[in-house]
């Protein structure tokens, strides 16, 4: 899978509840909880990710609670791509699962500004800044994780497999 | 065989294997599985869209009202309906309608749904609150919690496990809330993520369950996967009182190793304080007395226990919360509020002036029954004081231990609890 945009920065421990505030849980309408995607620090977030839609972040991003309304809120507001040093652990699994592609690299978190233009190939783990001609390497996703996001996530996937 | 710890241990049980690796993927059966009425909706949206008829087993999976407990708009109540009904097609042998059971982690041990050895997966960040009983038990997005449903099998991570060591006997008025606080101010937001946390020393041999549960509770505040504490006489004391059967478990051999092993003295540890907007800005309250306080809230999955509501009313009873501040008590679950009644402690908080609300995780999250305005502040002893966590984004959220809650709801700022009990 390859996947090109332009950058939009933000900081370490982006937690859920920024992401997605509690009080629009139980909107079941993905483009509505996408405009609202993480108003709490950046209320033009969702008019500047559809310019953009690759999203890169620092360390512990999606930390708090599980709600998976939180990768939801942002694929649905045209985020193709989150790269970070880390992610929380729900947040990670929740994103995967509904389709929406993330990746872990230090290098590219730290060396990605605001505006470059960068191509990833999530099958290889390679990042590359085509405005600086810098390439940033991490670890491929496993398998199985690639197979989950080519479907779209964990629910067509199992279809394919159980039914 | 090399010698294990309890996180591998269980981790073994559940996916067949003799030996587990941290960082190695395995595919594990899960023992119980739970959800409630703010993750329910997106869960049983998934589990329709997989294709399956039936859940892999009604008798393992729990369902538990108490976001929006009753619920605060249309919105949730058809939410609400929507679960009713599934749990009735599906024949999902525990529910937890309103008015019956309480706040989900609460009711989860309370009711002997959590045993030690299981692997728990819930549709809530919190679900491990469990480990207090030895469980490994972890929280996961509604569809992570869907595919559970339909197959009774998750991918898991096998985690880096990390030994948090707390020794000291405990003043009075400081709580294991003030231990947890402490120790998190310490490692940080992100200093046990995707990792597995065993709490272990005298202070934890000497905590109740209930203690148990709040520092098991926070442990995803610093990111980890879980908190676990080993099986103990504490723990079957706790099984027994309450005539639930259950498993002994396991706990880490003699020589197990740990990723890394942080070691805490609380024997002369005061009430802490985290202040706004991070779990990890941590201090002694004594930095921070003074604050005034438009809100007190007792309550949540992290400090609405029995064992909190005595505290505080020792702190409250014959006093009056001060006129400007609203306080909000909100049983953790029917059963505690059921037994604050009995003990007398909830005429306490009335004669006081104290609100006290049903079990729901209400302002907790910010979606009803206290939630904030903007400029204002509200010391909770909930877990997380995130921007907007409880109403706008532009108030303040202090977390402390019901302790120094009730004693700031009387004084009207943050106030050191030691100071005010009688």
């Amino acid at each position: 899978m390859i996947i090109s945009g332009s950058v939009v920065k933000y900081g370490d421990n982006i937690d859920t509840d920024v992401i997605v505030p509690g009080k629009y849980l139980g909107i079941t309408d993905y483009e509505e909880l996408g405009r609202h995607a993480l108003e709490g620090i950046d209320p033009d977030f969702s008019s500047k990710i559809k310019q953009t839609s690759i999203l890169v972040v620092g360390e512990n991003f999606g930390c708090g609670s599980s709600r998976e309304e939180a990768p939801v809120a942002l694929k649905y507001a045209g985020v193709k791509c989150i790269i970070a040093k880390s992610f929380a652990r729900i947040f990670y699994r929740n994103a995967i699962n509904i389709g929406l592609p993330i990746v872990v690299c230090s290098e590219a978190s730290e060396k990605l500004n605001d505006g470059d233009m960068v191509t990833i190939n999530l099958a290889e783990g390679v990042i590359i800044n085509t405005s600086r001609n810098e390439v940033y390497r991490t670890k491929a996703l496993p398998g199985f994780i690639l197979e989950i996001l080519k479907d779209g996530g964990l629910v067509a996937y199992l279809r394919r497999r159980l039914t | 065989m090399s010698a294990m710890n309890i996180v591998e241990k269980i981790l073994c049980r559940v996916s067949g294997k003799s030996v587990v690796e941290p960082g190695e993927i395995i595919r594990a059966k899960v023992d119980r599985l739970m959800f409630h009425d703010l993750t329910g909706p997106l869960t049983v949206k998934a589990f329709k869209e997989i294709g399956v008829s039936k859940v892999w087993d009604p008798d393992r999976v729990v369902v538990i009202f108490d976001h929006l407990v009753p619920p605060n708009g249309e919105r949730a109540a058809l939410n609400q309906k929507i679960i009713r009904e599934f749990v009735k097609e599906q024949k999902i042998k525990w529910f937890y309608d309103i008015g019956r059971g309480g706040i989900c982690h609460q009711v989860m041990v309370e009711k002997g749904h959590a045993k030690p050895g299981e692997l728990i997966i819930g549709a809530d960040s919190h679900t491990c609150t469990y480990g207090a009983v030895g469980a490994f038990s972890t929280g996961m997005g509604a569809t992570d919690v869907a595919a559970v449903l339909a197959t009774g099998e998750t991918w898991l991570r096998v985690p880096e496990t990390v030994c948090v060591k707390i020794d000291g006997e405990l003043g009075d008025m400081v709580t294991s809330k003030d231990v947890i606080l402490y120790v998190i101010g310490c490692l940080g937001v992100s200093g046990a993520v995707y990792k597995a946390v065993v709490f272990k020393g005298s202070t934890v041999e000497r905590m109740s369950v209930s203690g148990r549960m709040t520092m098991c509770n926070m442990a995803v505040e610093m990111g980890a996967k879980t908190g676990i504490v080993e099986p103990d006489h504490v723990t079957e004391q706790f099984f027994k009182s309450k005539n639930i059967p259950y498993g002994s478990g396991f706990v880490s051999d003699q020589n197990a190793a740990f990723d890394e092993t942080y070691t805490f003295d609380v024997s002369k540890l005061g009430p802490q304080v985290a202040c706004p907007n991070s779990v990890d800005n941590v201090k002694p309250v004594s930095e921070v007395e003074g604050i005034k306080v438009d809100q007190a809230y007792i309550g949540s999955c992290t400090n609405g226990r029995l064992e909190d509501l005595r505290l505080a009313a020792r702190i409250a009873k014959g006093k009056r919360v001060k006129p400007d501040v609203r306080a909000i008590i909100v049983p953790a679950s029917q059963e505690v509020y059921q037994e604050a009644l009995r003990e007398g402690l909830i005429e306490v908080f009335l004669q006081a002036g104290v609100l006290v609300c049903n079990p729901t995780c209400g302002a907790c999250i910010g979606a009803h029954m206290g939630v904030i305005s903007e400029g204002e502040t509200c010391i909770a002893s909930i877990n997380r004081n995130f921007i907007g966590r409880m109403g706008s984004p532009k108030a303040k959220v202090y977390l402390a231990s019901p302790a120094t809650v009730m004693a700031s709801a009387l004084t009207g700022v943050i106030t050191d609890p030691r100071g005010v009990a009688a």
